[in-house]
């Protein structure tokens, strides 16, 4: 497999950021993730996830609506396996609960639109954004445009293959990683201080 | 979507905006409600950026109310002024290439129909003048050539008003607009009696002067089109903002032009269309409140 150089890193990048996928980053196979467009074992990248979520001085949620709406069996499990992680990790919800693109203009401090996604990390000065319950073509256009315009770090915790355009990405992400994701969270936070708040430190990602 | 999947996941109630949480508790999805009880409940449309006075847009206000089961519908819009509105609906819609709109809803349908062989899902096309009988006439003819089983609807502003104010075939003759400064030389194209001739099993012309027969109008078409065949709506609403009329007299104007007989109230329901709403014991209700 061909290892890209670019490193998906927060922006702002420019008005158009290209595509990760364009410059080379591949998703992750079954049982690893990926960091800043580098492919990591899975138990790195939850140890990334959760030292820049305990370092953020405003790290938000954004579920998507997959996991805002109660649409099938198991779906009510996965919601509350995301606030459990949201509590330890002390972050809030600013939900996305479709796609429209509203006009003229949604209120950011309730909501975020993936088609501006920046008016509300602006409006709410988010450090740090994670997508939960996005479906794949909108998150992928809303990490973009995030990359694109705010200097907002980006995780995206997908149920399906995962999301090149965000800084970290979990694929295949069902209750029982969330779980395993909440309990790196909680070890680290028992840990205490220092907190970096600079780069992971994950074994081969850097 | 259905009535079921509409429930926010516990524990995200706090956060869901306010608009959500009231269309979940107050909304029309599976009551049956119509024109009569707007005020009663969240309607299915937001604040929207529409022009005040827009005939349109309180057209579509009053088509909305009246679809029979919004949770099982899906509009196909195109583009125009209403496609700027339908962002704001919590209805499934897909806006479709400008003049593509009953190919795009055909596919729709009968994909539903495969997906979900023991459901009914309405599929309504609603678009402009412009995108009716002009740009996408071929289309939409076509559609009802092949008998298709959805719902048009026709936004009747008797311009193109998104673009800035050209002529279209629904234009009544004479009309000097923005970009069609010589006066229009043709009449308003009677595409009501083509729709008639072409397979379609209801027909009807109605305006949002009239929301109650608007109302049954909207839900008559659809009924017939879930069994019978094709029907056909024609919703006068002309354009303040075009035709440099102030917006509070836009309901005034299509009052005078019908009562100067320019515009119509018609209705044309085939023999099996009749059969087939006479039999409805749901119809019979709504005739009744009526
Ligand atoms: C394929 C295509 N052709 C042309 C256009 C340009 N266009 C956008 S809106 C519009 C006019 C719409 O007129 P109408 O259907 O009457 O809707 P209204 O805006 O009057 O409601 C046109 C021609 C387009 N968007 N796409
Ligand atoms: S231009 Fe005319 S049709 Fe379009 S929104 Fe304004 S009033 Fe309505
Ligand atoms: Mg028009």
């Amino acid at each position: 497999m061909a290892v890209s150089e670019y490193q998906v890193r927060p922006g702002p990048e420019g008005y158009l950021p290209p595509a990760a996928a364009s410059m080379g980053v591949e998703l992750p196979e079954r049982g690893a993730a990926l960091v800043e467009g580098r492919v990591v074992p899975e138990d790195d990248a939850f140890q990334a996830i959760a030292e820049k979520l305990l370092a953020a001085r405003n790290p938000v949620f954004f579920p998507g609506p997959a996991v805002l709406w109660a649409w099938k069996d198991g779906v009510a499990e996965k919601a509350r396996a995301v606030l459990r992680l949201m509590e330890v990790v002390g972050a809030r919800a600013i939900p996305m609960p479709d796609y429209r693109p509203k006009y003229p203009m949604i209120n950011p401090a309730v909501e975020i639109n993936p088609n501006h996604p920046n008016l509300t990390i602006w409006h709410n000065r988010i450090d740090v954004g994670v997508f939960v319950g996005v479906h794949c073509h909108y998150a992928n256009v809303a990490l973009k445009i995030i990359r694109g315009g705010t200097d907002c770090y980006t995780i995206a915790l997908c149920g399906e293959v995962g999301h090149e355009d965000a800084m970290i990405t979990l694929r295949d992400v069902d209750v029982k990683k969330l779980e395993r994701l909440t309990e790196a969270a909680r070890a680290l936070a028992a840990a205490g201080p220092p907190r970096t708040g600079v780069m992971p430190r994950v074994g081969t990602a850097v | 979507m259905s009535k079921g999947l509409f429930r926010i996941s516990p524990g995200f109630e706090d956060v869901m905006p306010a608009e959500y949480k009231e269309l979940v508790t107050n909304g029309p999805y599976g009551r049956d409600l119509g024109v009569k009880d707007l005020g009663t409940f969240k309607e299915l449309i937001e604040e929207h950026p529409l022009c005040a006075g827009c005939a349109e847009a309180l057209a579509l206000r009053l088509i909305l109310a009246s679809l029979p089961s919004p949770e099982d519908t899906v509009i196909v819009g195109s583009t125009g002024c209403s496609s700027l509105l339908f962002t704001q609906v919590a209805v499934q819609n897909i806006h479709s290439l400008f003049g593509n709109q009953n190919a795009v809803a055909t596919g729709l349908k009968r994909a539903l129909r495969l997906r979900f062989p023991d459901k009914v899902k309405d599929v309504v096309v609603i678009a402009g003048d412009g995108a009716t009988v002009d740009i996408g006439l071929d289309m939409v003819m076509q559609s009802w050539f092949r008998r298709e089983l959805i719902t048009t609807i026709m936004l009747d502003n008797e311009v193109y008003a998104n673009t800035g104010g050209q002529e279209s075939g629904m234009s009544p003759q004479g009309a000097v607009l923005y970009m069609a400064p010589l006066g229009k030389k043709f009449p308003k194209v009677n595409l009501p009696e083509i729709a008639r001739e072409a397979g379609c099993a209801y027909v009807a012309t109605i305006s949002p002067a009239l929301p109650r027969r608007l109302g049954k109008v909207v839900r008559r078409a659809i009924l017939v089109a879930r069994e019978i065949g094709p029907s056909y709506v024609q919703v006068f609403c002309p354009c303040p903002t075009n035709f440099k009329w102030p917006s509070a007299q836009v309901l005034q104007k299509i009052r005078d032009r019908q009562k100067e007989g320019i515009f119509k109230v018609r209705e044309y329901v085939s023999p099996e269309a009749e059969a087939y709403l006479a039999g409805l014991e749901v119809e019979r209700q709504h005739d009744e409140q009526e």
